[in-house]
C-alpha cells in the first residue's frame, strides 16, 4: 500500500539520460552554441599543430632556405589560433559549468522537495544519511560527467566520422580494415558498459550506507558512551567503509578493463593496418607515403574511440548517481496533495469524522479496525489506552501523516484527502512526542510555527503558555542557542518548545500525541491550563498516559486494541466497573498515591 | 576553519606525502605501471619507425611483402601497444588501490575522532557537517592520486625530452625550456585564484549536507506543520550558493586549462621564431630548430598531466584542513588506569559538583554558564534515589555527570571512591547504565539493539525484555527478537523504544543504574508492572532515578529534590512533603488539579440543581 523508496531506479542508461535531461532542462539550455564553441576548439586544436608543422615545412626547411618572413606570418596565424582556441576553450567551459551545476542544483532541489513530499512510512524505508547522500554525492557523480564528459563524448564521435571519411579517400580497403578490427570491441562494449554501469550503482549504494552509520553514530553519540559500545559502533563503520572502499575499487577495476580494451584494439588496429598496408603497398595499390599518412588517421580515429570508452565508463558513473537521484525522485508520494484541486476550508471550528476507519502497516496486523468517531466543533477530547492500542495511529490519520487502508476521515465533513495541505497544515497540527528542534535559537524554532511571528509574538506565546519563569532560567532567553536536534536541551524542555511552537501556529484542531509526557506534573498542570483556556474555541486532541488530562477533556474517547471501547466524559467512565478504562484509571490513581 | 589564502605547493605536496606514506606498495606500482606506460608510449612512434625502415620499406621497395617480414611487423607494434596497455592497466588499478585505501584509512580515522570526541562538541557541530568531512572532504583531499602516478610517470618523458633538446642545442633549448617558468608562475596564480573558491565550495557542499540532514531528520516535524515549503527555501538558498561557488571554481578552472594548454604552443613558436632567425644568420642548422621545436610539442602532453595534478592541488589542501580540523579536535575525555569493582550495588556520590557549558551569543562570542552548583548526591550501596525537579532544573545534566557522559568543572563524582576521571577506558559502562528520557535505537535488530554486541544469551535478552515489560509485543512482532526496528527504531511506537531502553540496561545488571524518566511514553499500568519488575531484578543495584510519579517516587529511599541546577532540599517523601515547598508542589500537582476540578464541578451541580 505505501510505496517504498527505491535503492536505485531501474531505468536503462539511455533512459536514464533521458529522464535526468528531463529533470534538469537547464542541461539542454544553449547546448548548440555550446557545441558549437566546443566544435570550434577542436578544430582549433587540430589546426595549431597544422600549422606548426606548415612553419617547418614551408618557412625553415622550405626549398629557397629558411624564409623569416614565411615564419613570422605562420607563428602570427598560429598565435591567432591559440588564441581562439584557448578563448573559446574557456568559453566552453564556464557555459558547461554554468549550466550543469544549474541543472544539479535544480535536481537537487526537486529530490529534496519531493523526499518531504513522501509519507512518513515511505520515508521510513530508507535511512536519513542515505536520502542525503542522493542529494549530495550522488549529484555530486553526475556533475563530472555533464561538465566534461557528455560533450566531448559528441565531440569524439564527431572526429570519428570525420576521420572515416578522410581514411576512406587514402583508401577504403583500409578503412574498412580499421572498422572491421573496431566491430569486436562495439559488440563488448555494451556488455562491459552494463558491467561497469552495475559496479558504479553498487559504489553509490555503498556511499549511502556509509552515510547512514556516520550518521547513526553521531545522532546516537550519547547512548554509545553511556554503553560504551565504542568500538562495536566503529566496528559498523569500518564495515560501511570498507564495503564502500570494495566496491569502488571494484568499479575502478572494471572500468580500467573496459578502458584498457579501447586502447588494446586502437593499437592492435594500428600493426594490423601497418601489415595490410605492407601487403597493399608491396602489391603497389598504395604508396609507402600513402600507408604513413594514412597511419596518422587511424591515429585521428582511435583516439577519440579512446576516449568515448573513457568517458562512457565516466557516464556509466553519472547514471549510477542519476538513478539513485531519479529512484527518489520517481518514488510515489502516496500521501498526495491535492493541490490546486484541493479544498480550502475556511478558518474557525473544526468537526472531526473517522468513518468505518481501518488501518495496517505494511507487512503488519490490522491495528485500527472500523473505527467510527465524530468530534463535535469546539470540543476537547482526551483519548486514552494501552501502549499499542492503536492511539498514535488515529492521530497520524488525523493530521494525514498516513491514509486510513479502510474508509475515511472527513474535517468539516470534507474527506481529508482532498483537502489542500497548504489549508490542512494551516488549519490542524500535530505535536508529536518528540518535537525536533533545529539548530538554532530558542526564538527560531518556536517561530517556525508561524514564520511571521515577531519576536514580541513569540514571547506573548510564551507568557500565555506560562513559561516565562522557565524561559528566566536559560542562559540567554529566546536568544538560547539549543544545539544539534536541541540536544542542549532536556527532553522536557524541548517538549516545551514543540507545544509553543504548535500554540504559535494557532490551529483550529490541535492534535497532542503524548506532547508533555516529559514535562513535570506541575508545569503539566500548568501548561494544560493555558492551554484550556486557549482551546476554548477550537477543538484540541489530546493522547495521553497521564490521565490528567482525560480528567480535563470534554470527553473521553477509550481505544484498545484498535478499537473504540468506550466514550463519554470522565466521570461517567470511570464509574463503568471493569471497564477498561476504569482499569486504566485505578492504576493512574494508584501511582498518584504511590 | 581558516584556509590560508594561498597555500603553498609545497604544503599540497607534503599532504600528498602523507597519503603516499599510508600506501607506498600501492603507488609504488601505479608509478611503475605509469613508467611503463610512458616509454612504451615513446616506444610507439620509435617501433613504427623501425618497422618502417626494416620490414614495410623493403617489402615495398622488392614489391612483394614475406610472411616473416609481416609477422615481424605486427610482432613489434602489437608487443610495444600490449606493455603500453599492461602499464595503463596496473597504474589505473594501482593508483584506485591507493587513493581508495588512504581515503578508507582518513574516513576511519575521522569517524573515530566522532567517536571519541565529547558530547559537547557533537552538539556544536552540524551531523551533515559531519558527513560531509567523513565523505566528500575525504574524496577531495585523495582525489589527487588519480592523476598523480600518470604525472610522475610521464616525468620520465619529459626528462628524457629536456636531455635531447639540450644535447641538440644548448641555446635553443633555454628559449624552450622558458615553458617551464611560465608553467610555473600561471599554476602559482591558479592555486591563489583557486583555494579560496574551493574552500568556499567545500564547505557549502557541508551546509547542504547540513540542511539536508537535519531536514530529513525532522522531517515529521515538517510535516505537521506543513514547512515543507519553508524547508525546500532553506535548501534552496544553500543549494544555490553551492551553485555559484561551484560555477566561480569551474570558471577559475577554465581559465587556467586553456592557459596551461597554450603554454608549450607559445614555447614551440617562439622556437620557430627564434630558431628561424638564427638559420638565417647561419649560425644554427634548420635540423636542430625542428627537432627542438618537435620535442617541445612532445612535452606538451606530460606538462598537459602535470597541470592536472596541480588543478587538484586546491582541492587536496581544502579538504585537508577540513579533515583535519577534525582530526585534531580536542577535547577528548581523558581516561584513567583504574578499574572498578565487578560486583555488587556501587556506592556512588557527587561532591559539590559545579558545571557550566559555552553558550554562545548572538555575536558568536562563548561565555560559560553555569548549569549545576555545588551539587552532593550520595547514592549509598543498594539504595535507590530519587531526583525530583521541574523542568529544566538541571536533573538530566546530573544523571549526565552521574556516568561521565559529561565531567564536572568542580567538585567530583565518584563510584566506589574512585574519582570518575580515573577510571579506564569503558570501565564506567561496564558497571554502570543509563536509561535515557529520549531513547535512541539502532538501525539493528531487537536483539542487536538490547544486547549491543555484548555476549548474551536470548534467554538472558528475554528475562530483559520481561523485566521491561516488553515480551508481549516482541513476540507479536514479525520476527520476533530477530525483527529489524528500523533506523532510529521507526517502526516502533515511543513506548515500545522505551522498554527495549531499559531491557537494554537491565540485561547488564549494572552496579549503578539511572534512569531518567525512563518510562514517560508507558501507560501507567506497565509502568508499574515495570517497577515491580525492577525491584526485584535490581536487587544487586544502585538506582538513580530521576521521576515524577508519586508511585516511582514513593519507591526511592531517599529522594532530592532539585531546583536551578542547586540541590534544595533531600530526605524522605513525607520529610520532604512537610518542608520542601517546590517539591510538594510537584508531586501533588495532578492530585491537587482532581480535587480543583471536582470542587468546580460539584459547583457547576450545585448551582444547576
Amino acid at each position: 500500500m505505501s510505496a517504498t523508496i527505491e535503492k536505485t531506479s531501474s531505468l536503462g542508461t539511455l533512459d536514464t539520460l533521458k529522464r535526468g535531461l528531463a529533470l534538469s532542462p537547464e542541461l539542454r539550455r544553449g547546448l548548440w552554441v555550446t557545441l558549437a564553441l566546443a566544435a570550434v576548439t577542436t578544430v582549433g586544436r587540430i589546426v595549431v599543430p597544422f600549422v606548426v608543422q606548415q612553419t617547418t615545412d614551408h618557412g625553415l626547411l622550405g626549398a629557397g632556405g629558411p624564409d623569416p618572413g614565411l615564419v613570422v606570418r605562420y607563428v602570427l596565424l598560429a598565435l591567432v589560433a591559440v588564441a581562439v582556441t584557448a578563448l573559446t576553450a574557456y568559453a566552453v567551459n564556464v557555459r558547461l559549468y554554468r549550466a550543469s551545476e544549474a541543472g544539479l542544483a535544480t535536481l537537487r532541489l526537486k529530490a529534496f522537495r519531493h523526499i518531504h513530499d513522501l509519507s512518513m512510512l515511505t520515508q521510513n524505508t530508507e535511512r536519513r544519511g542515505s536520502m542525503v547522500s542522493r542529494v549530495t554525492s550522488d549529484v555530486d557523480t553526475i556533475s563530472m560527467f555533464v561538465q566534461f564528459g557528455g560533450i566531448i563524448l559528441i565531440l569524439s564521435l564527431g572526429q570519428i566520422v570525420v576521420a572515416t571519411v578522410l581514411m576512406a579517400v587514402y583508401s577504403p580497403l583500409l578503412t574498412a580494415v580499421v572498422w572491421l578490427c573496431f566491430v569486436p570491441l562495439l559488440v563488448v562494449i555494451r556488455r562491459f558498459q552494463r558491467i561497469v554501469g552495475r559496479a558504479y550503482t553498487v559504489v553509490r549504494e555503498r556511499v549511502g550506507d556509509l552515510l547512514a552509520a556516520v550518521s547513526e553514530s553521531v545522532v546516537g553519540a550519547a547512548t554509545i558512551r553511556a554503553y560504551g559500545v565504542e568500538s562495536r559502533t566503529a566496528e559498523r563503520i569500518d564495515d560501511a567503509i570498507e564495503a564502500h572502499r570494495a566496491a569502488a575499487i571494484r568499479a575502478q577495476v572494471r572500468s580500467v578493463v573496459a578502458f584498457s580494451s579501447g586502447q588494446l584494439v586502437a593499437g592492435l588496429t594500428l600493426a594490423v593496418v601497418l601489415v595490410v598496408g605492407t601487403v597493399l603497398a608491396a602489391g603497389g595499390h598504395m604508396t609507402l607515403g600513402e600507408l604513413l599518412a594514412f597511419l596518422f588517421l587511424v591515429n585521428l580515429f582511435t583516439q577519440p574511440v579512446q576516449q568515448a570508452t573513457e568517458i562512457l565508463n565516466e557516464l556509466q558513473n553519472a547514471v549510477a548517481g542519476w538513478r539513485r537521484v531519479i529512484g527518489i525522485v520517481d518514488t510515489p508520494a502516496d500521501v498526495a496533495d491535492p493541490g490546486d484541486a484541493g479544498v480550502t476550508l475556511p478558518r474557525g471550528p473544526i468537526s472531526v469524522t473517522f468513518e468505518d476507519v481501518g488501518f495496517a502497516y505494511p507487512g503488519g496486523e490490522p491495528v485500527l479496525h472500523d473505527v467510527d468517531l465524530t468530534i463535535e466543533p469546539r470540543s476537547r477530547i482526551a483519548i486514552v489506552g494501552e501502549t499499542g492500542s492503536g492511539k498514535s495511529t488515529l492521530a497520524k490519520l488525523l493530521t494525514r501523516l498516513m491514509d486510513p487502508r479502510d474508509g475515511r476521515v472527513l474535517i468539516d465533513g470534507t474527506d481529508l484527502r482532498d483537502v489542500r495541505f497548504s489549508s490542512l497544515r494551516e488549519r490542524v497540527v500535530l505535536v508529536p512526542q518528540e518535537g525536533f528542534l533545529f539548530d538554532e535559537t530558542l526564538l527560531e524554532n518556536i517561530r517556525f510555527g508561524r514564520p511571521d511571528a515577531t519576536d514580541e509574538e513569540v514571547e506573548l506565546a510564551l507568557t500565555e503558555l506560562g513559561l516565562d519563569q522557565w524561559l528566566e532560567g536559560l542562559p540567554q532567553g529566546l536568544r538560547t542557542e539549543v544545539g544539534q536536534r536541541g540536544e542542549s536541551l532536556s527532553a522536557g524542555e524541548r517538549q516545551l518548545v514543540a507545544l509553543a511552537r504548535a500554540y504559535l501556529a494557532d490551529p483550529d484542531l490541535l492534535v497532542l500525541d503524548e506532547a508533555t509526557s516529559a514535562v513535570d506534573p506541575s508545569t503539566e498542570v500548568r501548561l494544560q491550563r493555558a492551554l484550556e483556556g486557549l482551546t476554548r474555541g477550537r477543538t484540541s486532541i489530546a493522547i495521553a498516559h497521564r490521565l490528567s488530562t482525560a480528567e480535563a477533556a470534554d470527553e473521553v474517547v477509550v481505544v484498545d486494541r484498535g478499537r473504540i471501547v468506550q466514550r463519554g466524559p470522565h466521570r461517567e467512565l470511570v464509574q463503568q466497573e471493569g471497564s477498561v478504562y476504569a482499569g486504566l484509571h485505578a492504576s493512574w490513581a494508584a501511582q498518584q498515591r504511590g | 576553519m581558516s584556509v590560508d589564502a594561498a597555500p603553498s605547493l609545497r604544503r599540497a605536496l607534503r599532504i600528498v606525502g602523507v597519503g603516499i606514506r599510508r600506501q607506498p606498495r600501492w603507488f609504488a606500482f601505479a608509478v611503475a605501471g605509469s613508467t611503463v606506460y610512458g616509454v612504451m608510449t615513446v616506444m610507439t612512434a620509435w617501433a613504427i619507425g623501425k618497422v618502417t625502415r626494416e620490414q614495410v620499406q623493403p617489402a615495398v621497395e622488392a614489391g612483394h611483402a614475406t610472411s616473416a617480414q609481416l609477422w615481424t611487423t605486427f610482432a613489434w607494434v602489437a608487443g610495444v601497444v600490449l606493455l603500453n596497455v599492461v602499464g595503463v592497466v596496473i597504474r589505473r588499478v594501482a593508483a584506485g588501490y591507493t587513493m581508495f585505501n588512504v581515503a578508507a584509512h582518513y574516513r576511519r580515522e575521522v569517524t573515530r575522532q566522532y567517536l571519541r570526541l565529547p558530547l559537547s562538541w557533537h552538539h556544536r557541530h552540524p551531523s551533515g557537517q559531519l558527513l560531509s568531512n567523513a565523505n566528500a572532504d575525504v574524496e577531495a583531499t585523495w582525489n589527487v592520486f588519480a592523476p598523480l602516478p600518470m604525472a610522475i610517470g610521464v616525468v620520465v618523458m619529459l626528462v628524457a625530452g629536456i636531455v635531447q633538446m639540450v644535447l641538440v642545442d644548448p641555446v635553443m633549448a633555454v628559449i624552450g625550456l622558458t615553458v617551464f617558468p611560465l608553467l610555473f608562475l600561471a599554476n602559482m596564480v591558479f592555486q591563489r585564484a583557486m583555494s579560496p573558491r574551493i574552500a568556499r565550495a567545500q564547505q557549502l557542499r557541508a551546509e547542504v549536507s547540513e540542511v539536508a540532514h537535519e531536514s530529513f531528520e525532522a522531517a515529521l516535524v515538517v510535516k505537521a506543520m506543513g514547512r515543507e515549503e519553508q524547508e525546500a527555501e532553506r535548501f534552496e538558498e544553500v543549494t544555490r550558493r553551492l551553485q555559484a561557488a561551484n560555477v566561480e571554481v569551474g570558471r577559475t578552472r577554465g581559465t587556467f586549462d586553456p592557459v596551461i594548454e597554450a603554454i608549450p604552443t607559445l614555447g614551440t613558436l617562439a622556437v620557430l621564431a627564434v630558431g628561424t632567425y638564427q638559420v638565417s644568420r647561419g649560425a644554427l642548422e634548420p635540423a636542430a630548430v625542428v627537432q627542438v621545436a618537435y620535442l617541445i610539442s612532445v612535452l606538451a602532453f606530460p606538462v598537459r598531466a602535470l597541470g592536472w595534478v596541480l588543478g587538484e592541488m586546491p582541492r587536496t589542501v581544502v579538504g585537508w584542513d577540513r579533515v583535519d580540523a577534525v582530526l585534531k579536535a580536542r577535547g577528548a575525555l581523558e581516561f584513567g588506569e583504574t578499574s572498578l569493582p565487578a560486583d555488587d550495588a556501587a556506592h556512588a556520590a557527587l561532591t559539590g559538583v559545579d558545571y557550566s557549558y559555552d553558550v554562545v551569543d548572538e555575536q558568536g562570542d562563548e561565555s560559560p554558564f553555569q548549569a549545576i552548583h555545588d551539587v552532593t548526591i550520595d547514592l549509598p550501596a543498594g539504595a535507590t534515589v530519587a531526583l525530583v525537579g521541574p523542568t529544566g532544573s538541571g536533573k538530566t545534566t546530573l544523571t549526565n555527570l552521574s556516568l561521565r557522559l559529561v565531567d564536572p568543572d568542580g567538585g567530583a563524582v565518584r563510584i566506589d571512591d574512585v574519582d570518575l576521571r580515573e577510571v579506564r577506558r569503558g570501565g564506567i559502562p561496564e558497571v554502570a547504565s543509563l536509561v535515557p528520557q529520549q531513547t535512541f535505537m539502532f538501525d539493528d535488530s531487537v536483539r542487536g539493539n538490547i544486547t549491543l554486541g555484548g555476549d548474551f544469551s536470548d534467554d538472558e535478552v528475554w528475562g530483559a525484555l520481561a523485566t521491561a515489560q516488553a515480551t508481549g509485543f516482541v513476540t507479536e512482532l514479525g520476527d520476533s527478537l530477530g525483527t529489524h526496528v528500523g533506523e532510529r527504531g521507526a517502526s516502533l511506537s515511543g513506548g515500545q523504544r522505551q522498554r527495549i531502553a531499559l531491557a537494554r540496561a537491565i540485561i547488564r545488571a549494572p552496579r549503578l543504574l539511572v534512569l531518567d524518566d525512563a518510562t514517560s511514553a508507558v501507560d501507567p499500568a506497565v509502568e508499574q508492572a515495570i517497577l515491580a519488575g525492577l525491584r526485584k531484578a535490581t536487587s544487586g543495584t544502585t538506582v538513580l532515578v530521576v521521576a515524577y510519579r508519586m508511585s516511582t517516587i514513593t519507591l526511592a529511599d531517599e529522594i532530592v529534590y532539585v531546583e536551578g541546577g542547586r540541590v534544595l532540599d533531600h530526605g524522605s517523601h513525607d520529610e520532604l512533603l512537610a518542608r520542601c515547598e517546590g517539591y510538594a508542589r510537584l508531586v501533588t500537582a495532578y492530585a491537587r488539579e482532581a480535587a480543583e476540578r471536582a470542587a468546580v464541578e460539584a459547583d457547576e451541580e450545585g448551582v444547576t440543581v
